[in-house]
C-alpha cells in the first residue's frame, strides 16, 4: 500500500488515455536543462544570465553543461546585483535580444521587482506598442526545505497582480520543460516559478514532449485527473499533493477531478468554471499566503462568473499558514499544506 | 528700442504687481519674448541674397561669398578621469552644421516653453518635466552619435525624443494625451519612444541599467553601435547606477554614462545629497569627462571621444555635463524656494546655450542676425501649428483602452471595472 502511494508520487501520471510512458524518467531539472539547451540552438539571440549559471553550472544545476557548450557570451555569470542585472536583461531584451533572467530565487526578485513591473511589464503598454519585452525571469519560488522566512515567499500573487506579464508555474517535468519553451518564444515578459522541491523529482515524459517544438501554451490549464464530486485546483508542487489527496479519497468513493493551473496569468477560467458546473465543489491549493492569493482570485472569479450557481458549498482555499515560514523541522512542516489537510478540507467542503 | 522698454516695464509691473510670487517661467517667457526684440545688430551685413535668405527647414547649404563656411572654434577643456588624453581642444564647425544646432535648440526652447504654457492652460496634465537650459546637452550629443546609436534617458525627455527623431506633432499631441500621441496618448510626456530611443522613464535611476543592457545588446550583436545613457546628478546616487557601472566596466559594454547635473534633484542642491559631487569621478573605475554642458560645440567633441572610446572597445565612460534647468524640477516646482532669481538670471545672461552658439557664429562672420531671426520665426510657426493641432486632435477611442498589454497575441478579453463590463484587448 504504502509503496503504490511511493510510486503515485514519483510519476505522477494518472491520465493514461493522453499519453504513453516512454520508460524513462526525465527530473525536472534535466527538462529545463534540455528545454533552454534546445532554445540556445535553435535562436542565437537567447541567452541565459545570472548568478552561478555559467562557470558552477547553476546553484541549482538546472543550466548545468550550458556554459561548456555556449560559452561566455550566451551563459553569463553575474556579480551579486539583482537590481542591476535584471535591468540589464531588460534592457537586452529592449534592443532585440531573448534574455532568460535567472534569479537564485524568486525571493531575491524583491531586489529588482521594479525592473520587472515597471521596465518590463508595463512598457509594451506605455509604449502604445512601439517597444516589446521579450524576457524570461525564471527561477526557484515559494517554500524549499529549512532555508527560514527570507528564502521561501511565494510570489505568485505578487506578480499575477500585474498586467503585461505572464506568469507560468509548472508542476511536473512535461510542464517544465513545454511551458519553458513557450516563455522563450514569448514576445512577452514572463515570470518562471519554479519549485526547487521539484528539481530532482523525476516523471515520464509523453512521447510527443520529445519534439523539440514541443511548447504547452501559456494560458491553459489542464486537468491531470478526471473527477465527479469535487474539482481540487493547484499549481507547482501542490499539484502532486492534491493527487496523492486524490488517491486516498478515491478509497472513500470521492472522486476528486484535479485540475492543475500551469498559468496564473492568465487564468484558464473556463476550466475551472467547466469543472465546477460538473462536480459542483471547489477546493483550492497553493502554497502561498491566503491573504489576496491565488485562492482568493480564484474565489473571485468564481463567483463573478456562470459556475457560481453550480456551487453547492463555498469555495475552500487550503493555503500555506499566515505566517513567515520557520524553520524547525516540525514547524516548517505545519506551515504548508498538508495531503491530510487537502482530505480534511474535501471533507468538509462535501459535508461528509 | 521703445517697445522693448515698454514690454520690459509690462513685464515688471507684472512681477510687481501680482500677490503672489510670480512662477520662474512666467518671468522667462516675458524675458524670451524681451530677448528676441533684442536680437545684437552689430553685424549689419548687406541684405543676404536668394541663397542665404531661404531658410527653410533643410538650412541653406550654400554658403555666401560673404560668410565663413567653417570656422575653428577653441574648446574650453574637459576635467579628465582616469584619462590620459580627452576630447579636442578645438572644433571645426561648418556654417551649415551650426545652422542645425541652432535650430535643433531652439525649437527645443520653444517646444518647452509651449509646453509650459500648454500646461498652465490644463491640456497638459500630470507630470511635465522641462529641458529649457539644456538644449546644448540633447543637439550636442545626437550630433555626435548616428541614428543607428541608442539613447536612454530619464524623465525630463523632451529634448531627446526629438533629437531622436519624433515629431513635433507626435510630441504635443501624446502631451496632450491625444490618439496623434507618438504613444497614442498611453504614455504622456514622461513615456515616449522612437526607433533606438527607449524613453522617458519614470522611476530615477532604472534607466541606467536598461542602458547597459541595450549597450550588451550590441556588443552581443557586434554591430559597433554605442547606448547613450543618461541620468541626473539626483540619480547619480542610486545604487543600481553602481551596479551597472560594475557590470558595464567587467564585459567592456559600449555605453557612454552621462550625468546631465543640472545642480538640483528636485528641491535638494548637489551639495546636500551628493557626499561627491564630482560625478565624472564617481564611476571609480571608469574614466571620465567633465563637460561644460551650456557648450554645444563642448558636448559634441566630448560625445565624440567618448564614442569613439566606446567604440574601440575600450569599455565605458563617464560624461558629466555641467548643465542648468531654467524651470523648477517640474511644472508644479516654481524653481525658486530653493535657488535664487539671481541665479537663473546669471545663467540665463551669460550661459544660455543658444545665445553662446549665435554670438559665436555671429561674430565669426558664419550666419546674420537675420537669418537667426529667420528660424526663429519659421520654429515659432512650426511649434504654433504643431500646438494647435495637438490641442484638437481627438481624444484615444475607449476601445483601444486595453490595447497593448501583451505584444504578438491573439485578441483577449480583460475585466473592465466590474464583472459585466468585459473589454477587449488587441497586440
Amino acid at each position: 500500500m504504502l509503496f503504490e502511494f511511493l510510486i503515485y508520487r514519483r510519476t505522477g501520471v494518472f491520465d493514461y488515455t493522453t499519453f504513453r510512458t516512454l520508460g524513462c524518467a526525465v527530473t525536472v531539472r534535466d527538462a529545463l536543462n534540455q528545454a533552454m539547451d534546445e532554445e540556445l540552438e535553435r535562436d542565437e539571440r537567447v541567452f541565459l544570465m545570472g548568478e552561478e549559471v555559467a562557470q558552477y553550472d547553476g546553484a541549482y544545476k538546472v543550466s548545468r553543461g550550458l556554459w561548456k557548450k555556449y560559452g561566455d557570451k550566451r551563459i553569463i555569470d553575474t556579480p551579486i546585483s539583482e537590481m542591476g542585472f535584471a535591468g540589464i536583461a531588460v534592457g537586452s531584451a529592449m534592443a532585440g535580444l531573448r534574455p532568460i533572467c535567472e534569479f537564485m530565487t524568486f525571493n531575491f526578485s524583491m531586489q529588482a521587482i521594479d525592473q520587472v513591473i515597471n521596465s518590463a511589464a508595463k512598457t509594451y503598454y506605455m509604449s502604445a506598442g512601439l517597444q516589446s519585452v521579450p524576457i524570461v525571469f525564471r527561477g526557484p519560488n515559494g517554500a524549499s526545505a529549512g532555508v527560514a522566512a527570507q528564502h521561501s515567499q511565494c510570489f505568485a500573487a505578487w506578480y499575477a497582480h500585474c498586467p503585461g506579464l505572464k506568469v507560468v508555474s509548472p508542476w511536473n517535468s512535461e510542464d517544465a520543460r513545454g511551458l519553458l519553451k513557450a516563455a522563450i518564444r514569448d514576445d512577452n515578459p514572463v515570470v518562471f516559478l519554479e519549485n526547487e522541491l521539484m528539481y530532482g523529482v523525476p516523471f515520464e515524459m509523453s512521447e510527443e514532449s520529445n519534439s523539440k517544438d514541443f511548447v504547452i501554451p501559456i494560458g491553459k490549464a489542464k486537468i491531470e485527473r478526471q473527477g465527479t464530486h469535487v474539482t481540487l485546483v493547484s499549481h507547482s508542487r501542490y499539484v502532486g499533493h492534491c493527487l496523492d489527496a486524490a488517491a486516498v479519497l478515491a478509497k472513500e468513493g470521492i472522486e476528486c477531478e484535479v485540475i492543475n493551473l500551469r498559468t496564473i496569468r492568465p487564468m484558464d477560467v473556463d476550466t475551472i468554471e467547466g469543472s465546477v458546473m460538473k462536480t459542483n465543489h471547489l477546493v483550492t491549493v497553493e502554497g502561498g499566503w491566503p491573504q489576496f492569493g491565488v485562492g482568493a482570485e480564484i474565489c473571485a472569479k468564481i463567483m463573478e462568473g456562470p459556475a457560481f450557481n453550480y456551487l453547492d458549498a463555498p469555495v475552500t482555499r487550503v493555503t500555506g499558514v499566515d505566517i513567515p515560514m520557520p524553520y524547525a523541522k516540525i514547524l516548517e512542516d505545519n506551515s504548508v499544506p498538508q495531503i491530510k489537510d487537502i482530505i480534511f478540507s474535501v471533507k468538509k467542503t462535501l459535508n461528509v | 528700442m521703445r517697445s522693448a522698454l515698454s514690454f520690459l516695464s509690462n513685464a515688471l509691473s507684472r512681477i510687481s504687481g501680482s500677490a503672489g510670487a510670480q512662477t520662474v517661467s512666467e518671468l522667462l517667457i516675458d524675458l524670451s519674448e524681451y530677448a528676441s526684440l533684442m536680437t545684437p545688430s552689430e553685424l549689419t551685413e548687406a541684405p543676404p541674397t536668394c541663397a542665404a535668405s531661404l531658410v527653410s527647414p533643410a538650412v541653406a547649404s550654400q554658403p555666401l561669398a560673404e560668410f565663413n563656411a567653417q570656422v575653428t572654434f577653441d574648446l574650453k577643456p574637459c576635467e579628465l578621469y582616469l584619462l590620459e588624453t580627452g576630447p579636442a581642444h578645438t572644433t571645426q564647425l561648418t556654417r551649415k552644421e551650426g545652422l542645425q544646432l541652432y535650430q535643433t535648440m531652439q525649437t527645443l526652447r520653444r517646444l518647452e516653453l509651449k509646453a509650459d504654457q500648454l500646461y498652465k492652460q490644463k491640456v497638459v496634465r500630470g507630470f511635465c518635466h522641462l529641458y529649457d537650459g539644456q538644449e546644448a546637452c540633447a543637439a550636442g550629443i545626437e550630433a555626435a552619435i548616428s541614428r543607428s546609436d541608442h539613447v536612454i534617458t530619464a524623465y525630463r525627455a523632451h529634448g531627446f525624443t526629438y533629437t531622436r527623431g519624433v515629431s513635433l506633432k507626435q510630441i504635443f499631441t501624446e502631451l496632450t494625451g491625444r490618439r496623434g500621441g507618438v504613444a497614442k496618448g498611453k504614455g504622456g510626456s514622461m513615456h515616449m519612444y522612437a526607433p533606438h530611443f527607449y524613453g522617458g522613464n519614470g522611476i530615477v535611476g532604472a534607466q541606467v541599467p536598461l542602458g547597459a543592457g541595450i549597450a550588451l545588446a550590441c556588443q552581443y550583436q557586434g554591430n559597433q553601435q554605442v547606448c547613450v545613457t543618461l541620468y541626473g546628478d539626483g540619480a547619480a546616487n542610486q545604487g543600481q547606477v553602481f551596479e551597472a557601472f560594475n557590470m558595464a566596466s567587467l564585459w567592456k559594454l559600449p555605453v557612454i554614462f552621462v550625468c546631465e547635473n543640472n545642480r538640483y534633484g528636485m528641491g535638494t542642491p548637489v551639495e546636500r545629497s551628493a557626499a561627491s559631487t564630482s560625478y565624472y569621478t564617481r564611476g571609480h573605475f571608469i574614466p571620465g569627462i567633465r563637460v561644460d554642458g551650456m557648450d554645444v560645440l563642448c558636448v559634441r567633441e566630448a560625445t565624440r571621444f567618448a564614442a569613439d572610446h566606446c567604440r574601440a572597445e575600450k569599455g565605458p565612460i563617464l560624461m558629466e555635463l555641467q548643465t542648468y534647468r531654467y524651470h523648477g524640477h517640474s511644472m508644479s516646482d516654481p524653481g525658486i524656494s530653493y535657488r535664487s532669481r539671481e541665479e537663473i538670471l546669471e545663467v540665463r545672461s551669460k550661459s544660455d546655450p543658444i545665445s553662446l552658439l549665435r554670438e559665436r557664429m555671429l561674430s565669426n562672420n558664419m550666419a546674420s542676425a537675420e537669418e537667426f531671426k529667420e528660424v526663429d520665426t519659421m520654429i515659432r510657426r512650426e511649434v504654433e501649428e504643431a500646438a494647435q493641432f495637438s490641442c484638437s486632435d481627438p481624444e484615444p477611442p475607449l476601445s483601444e483602452l486595453c490595447d497593448h498589454i501583451y505584444s504578438n497575441e491573439p485578441p483577449m478579453e480583460v475585466r473592465g471595472t466590474h464583472p459585466w463590463s468585459k473589454l477587449r484587448s488587441i497586440s
